[in-house]
């Protein structure tokens, strides 16, 4: 055998090898190819801008402001100065090490976000140097921009999204900004845009070498659409002053179209502390305030027992089932007698009075009569709470308004199942169910429901679901559920009387001190009782009464009685949407001023060591 | 004798085309992996690309040089031209320059040599002479040691730059050894040693002592009818035992952590792909994407942006990889192939075993840069960081290698003068 065979056996078996191992690993597997193009492209995500949003006459709220991220992709990291880089960021080495192993927790190749809403002037001073930083690079990101210091709850804020959100919403990535709560969290398919998608050429030292096959894949963001809001901006602002010191809340409706004009609850706080950097101290700071609550929304989810105001309804409910007339006339003797029950009054009237008075003077006899005879029109109590209950439901009461706010309650209205229940057995009466007559008992509304009921009221038997948007994208809202009437059982004609009787209630009766000769307003104050502490001060009102404009419901939680506190700011609140100015500067110096703080304060030495949550609101069961 | 003169008829023309069609592809290969947009110009000399083009033009200049020499001058030079070289070897240890931890260079101005470069074709002119002086018997001892002593003296001086991969190429002479005679023994020794290098490397110490001694043992037991076999593999089995030993205490005592590292990583020991395993891996990325046909001519992503390092000079292959795909890439292995055959045909035509025994140690030295380099690239060997020839980016390596194969072109035309 010649001895060069073994040269060729040498070069055809390397040959032969390395041709195997090229078609190995060039043709067979691909795990080379995905490998480059995660060495190579770096996808980014172009951010659009929120969609703005306007308030009900075009002032702007809500617009946007720039910022970057600063995100990380742990397995790029290849930092050689880590001190000079702590020092960039304005970090120590601890909170570094930190960061990055959190972004190492949640994927090794993924980018994660290594420091937040850096501003822009900030962030200048970092791009410069960060080519330095292999595994490094800025995110644009759009922050929301406040035009105003109010309404908070109403606009609602963003937020990033967690990893349960994802799972359900695969089209976003930890760390994309959404909508938490409010408007931003019920339209955030709208405001949110569309992300555009840029594929970025990269090299060793991830400098941006250009688009990926000329861009042939980026998409461009589209910005989402902007939202005109039903609030009243200057009405909101003011709302949020009057109650400032006091707990409570205020609903203001255009009775005419569902539109919610202001809705204020106090206390909260100014949006742009949850913007930016600082946003987290803030959040926790807010979340963590049980005492004063501030992100919990009372307009919305606070439940009161409505008190004196629902005196109104159930008078409706008595002339719809023919049990009341106008002219009915009941005699008050101190309140209302029935067996060992007693209701007090405090009317001051001791002759026959009727309808209209009855409500004007908020007279418990009157009322509790009235219902008496509601039930027992009826052959079992049973059937008539059935019947009592189903009118009250259809204001839309005991049950959710289904609109464009993410919260809300239902409330609660009993029926004849739930006092059989209650009582344990079913021969119970009208009277055992007797506080339901003047509002109290086991009924609870939410105050955008009393709101709602009031906005029935003053449009004589209808209402429109109250909502909080009332354009998109330059076009007026088309949803049927906000766009069409929904009828109470009670008919047309039956309204006058009642809306006289609240009439005169600024006229002669309980709110006299907060008439306003321009304007014909009604209203209903009330006084619930409260086991925790004083009685809240609640009012409703609408006006003008034959044109209403505004329907309106307040309370001031422990403010004593309705025409203390609600009445006057109710009456203010009307003056300034209707006439665009205060001419009762007496009036509006004693609301600002009050402060209701020693009272809550003493509530809460009271409370000590009972509970540890403020538990003024009354809970549903 | 007669005076030389180039004889166009006689030169092996298939061989000087295989040369220029390497080296004009790696310059293109080179150009694509520096390139970028803001230094497009070719002859821009501040740019690898540029100064290849230098080279290759300057390597023209060497070969009408060599061809225009007599063809005698490189028998009756060889060893002149080895001292010289060794005596360079030895220098450069002392004033060399140190670029990237190793003094393997002179520096000359703005201009830089690489001694070990050069010392490849004078140790295959040295070995060429001693083996085709006299006619010189490898089965004697003496003729062996000095044999060896040739090869493994520019190893030696090699090796502590440290520069262990080019050192390593002297040993591919053992095959021009056993060419012109050695005992096939030493092949099948060096072989074994290879085996139990590599098993001692991947088995614990242990077990792999235990296992040789079991085999050993079968061995005795199938021969045990023939009359002191047993002491020859007794023999055996002890120069084995002493051998994985010393594998074992070198690998943890005399080889630098890189070093190991590098072995671990082939053997999939360890799993680094972000650290010293990063050149092998981002390697093989660069290659594997290139696909069936590749990316296309300076559209390789992988290469362009620097993810390989070393790319225009010892990792060269991964831009044919990426650009040119499988098909590209083993048209490559298949050309060499063509030109390794060509020089064997080429080495047995000679009438002389100078010629022949230098044509051998040409084909040996081209091989092994060949084999170990590709390996490399695409996860077969450690990484050893030697040139691909006549493609890799490099001055002095492609002088180098010019002067080595067209010594041999020469030698070849010249032939039918030694009649």
């Amino acid at each position: 055998m010649q001895r060069k065979y073994l040269f060729y056996f040498f070069f055809v078996s390397i040959a032969l090898t390395f041709i195997g191992r090229l078609f190995y690993i060039q043709v067979l597997k691909e795990d080379y190819k995905l490998s480059a193009l995660n060495n190579v492209v770096r996808v980014e995500k172009v951010y659009p801008g929120r969609g703005l949003i306007y308030d009900r006459n075009q002032k702007l709220l809500v617009g946007n402001q720039s910022a970057y991220d600063l995100m990380v992709i742990p397995a790029q990291v290849r930092i050689n100065d880590t001190l000079g880089f702590c020092e960039l960021l304005g970090i120590n080495k601890e909170d570094y090490i930190e960061r990055l192993s959190k972004a190492k927790r949640y994927s090794y190749l993924k980018p994660s976000i290594f420091m937040k809403q850096i501003s822009k002037g900030d962030f200048a001073l970092i791009q410069e140097q960060l080519h330095q930083f292999p595994g490094f690079y800025p995110q644009k990101r759009i922050l929301r921009d406040y035009m105003t210091h109010s309404a908070a709850n109403v606009l609602g804020f963003i937020g990033e999204t967690n990893e349960r959100y994802i799972k359900e919403h695969p089209e976003y990535e930890l760390g994309d900004l959404i909508g938490k709560t409010g408007i931003e969290k019920s339209y955030e398919d709208i405001l949110k845009g569309k992300v555009g998608v840029n594929y970025r050429l990269k090299d060793v030292h991830n400098r941006i070498m250009g688009p990926y096959q000329n861009g042939a894949y980026d998409t461009l963001p589209e910005p989402g659409l902007d939202l005109q809001s039903t609030i009243d901006i200057i009405l909101q602002e003011y709302g949020e002053k009057l109650m400032q010191g006091k707990r409570g809340s205020i609903v203001a409706i255009e009775p005419a179209t569902g539109e919610i004009l202001a809705l204020v609850t106090s206390p909260s706080y100014d949006p742009e502390l949850l913007v930016g950097r600082r946003r987290s101290l803030n959040y926790t700071r807010l979340y963590r305030d049980s005492i004063d609550k501030p992100l919990y929304d009372r307009g919305l989810l606070a439940e009161y027992p409505p008190g004196s105001p629902f005196k109104v309804v159930n008078a409706l409910i008595g002339l719809q089932e023919g049990t009341l007339k106008p002219s009915t006339s009941y005699t008050c003797h101190h309140g209302f007698h029935f067996g060992r029950l007693h209701v007090a009054c405090h009317c001051g009237t001791n002759y026959p009075i009727a309808l209209r008075t009855g409500i004007s003077k908020s007279c418990n006899n009157y009322f509790c009569q009235t219902f008496k005879s509601i039930i027992e029109k009826y052959p079992t109590a049973q059937e008539g709470m059935d019947a009592w209950s189903a009118h009250v439901q259809s204001f839309n009461i005991g049950r959710f308004l289904n609109n464009d706010l993410p919260t809300g309650r239902r409330g609660f209205v009993p029926t004849a199942d739930y006092y059989d229940r209650a009582f344990g057995y079913t021969g119970w009466k009208a009277v055992s169910t007797i506080s339901l007559a003047i509002g109290q008992g086991e009924m609870l509304l939410t105050p955008i429901q009393m709101a709602n009921m009031t906005a029935a009221i003053a449009n004589r038997g209808y209402y429109y679901t109250p909502h909080i948007v009332k354009g998109i994208g330059g076009k007026p809202i088309d949803n049927p559920q906000y766009t069409e009437p929904k009828y109470t059982t009670i008919d047309s004609s039956h309204f006058p009387v009642v809306i006289d009787g609240m009439f005169d209630v600024f006229e002669t009766g309980t709110a006299r001190g907060s008439r306003l000769e321009s304007i014909t307003m009604c209203g209903k104050t009330g006084t619930a009782e409260n086991p925790h502490g004083q009685d809240h001060s609640i009012f409703v009102a609408f006006a003008p009464k034959d044109d209403p404009k505004i329907a309106i419901s307040i309370i001031v939680e422990n403010g004593y009685w309705g025409s203390r506190w609600a009445a006057p700011i109710a009456s203010l609140l009307i003056e300034l949407y209707l006439n665009g100015e205060i001419s009762r500067p007496e009036m509006e110096k004693r609301m600002l001023q009050g402060d209701l703080s020693e009272e809550y304060a003493k509530q809460l030495i009271e409370k000590y060591g009972e509970s540890p949550t403020d538990s003024t609101q009354h809970e549903a069961q | 004798m007669r005076r030389s003169s180039i004889e166009v008829g006689k030169i092996d023309w298939l061989t000087v085309l295989l040369y220029f069609g390497l080296a004009l592809l790696g310059w293109l290969n080179i150009y694509a992996a520096v390139y970028d947009q803001d230094h497009a110009s070719l002859l821009d000399f501040s740019q690898r690309y540029g100064k290849q083009l230098l080279w290759i033009g300057t390597s023209v200049l060497i070969i009408i040089f060599l061809l225009l020499l007599d063809g005698n001058i490189f028998q009756t030079l060889a060893y002149p031209i080895y001292g010289l070289s060794m005596l360079s070897l030895l220098a450069v240890l002392f004033f060399g320059k140190e670029i990237a931890g190793a003094r393997s260079w002179f520096v000359l101005g703005g201009f830089s040599l690489q001694p070990s470069e050069f010392a490849k074709f004078a140790t295959a002119l040295a070995l060429a002479a001693f083996l085709g002086n006299t006619e010189r018997d490898l089965s004697l001892w003496r003729n062996k040691i000095i044999a060896f002593a040739i090869i493994l003296l520019p190893a030696a001086l090699i090796i502590p730059q440290p520069d262990p991969g080019s050192g390593l190429v002297y040993l591919a002479l053992v095959l021009v050894l056993y060419r012109e005679g050695l005992s096939s023994s030493y092949i099948m020794v060096g072989i074994g040693m290879a085996i139990l290098f590599l098993l001692s490397l991947i088995i614990p110490l242990l077990y792999l002592q235990i296992g040789l001694a079991a085999v050993a043992g079968l061995i005795i037991f199938i021969g045990r009818k023939i009359r002191g076999f047993w002491l020859r593999v007794v023999g055996l089995l002890a120069l084995s035992l002493v051998l994985v030993n010393s594998v074992d205490y070198a690998f943890n005592n005399i080889l630098e952590d890189r070093h190991r590292n590098r072995i671990n990583i082939l053997l999939g020991k360890a799993h680094d792909p972000k650290g010293i395993g990063y050149n092998t891996a981002q390697s093989m990325i660069a290659i594997g994407s290139g696909g069936w046909d590749g990316k296309g001519y300076l559209e390789g992503t992988q290469t362009k942006f620097d993810f390989v390092p070393e790319q225009s000079t010892d990792f060269i292959f991964c831009t044919v990889g990426e650009e040119w795909g499988f098909l590209g890439s083993s048209a490559l292995v298949i050309l060499f192939s063509i030109l390794f055959f060509r020089l064997v045909h080429l080495a047995e035509r000679q009438k002389t075993r100078f010629a022949r025994t230098y044509a051998y140690a040409v084909v040996s030295i081209l091989f092994f840069h060949f084999s170990i380099n590709i390996a490399m690239t695409i996860g077969l060997a450690p990484v050893i960081g030697i040139p691909l020839p006549f493609f890799s980016y490099g001055g002095s390596s492609l002088w180098g290698f010019t002067f080595l194969l067209f010594i041999l072109i020469k030698l070849d035309s010249f032939r039918w003068q030694t009649l």
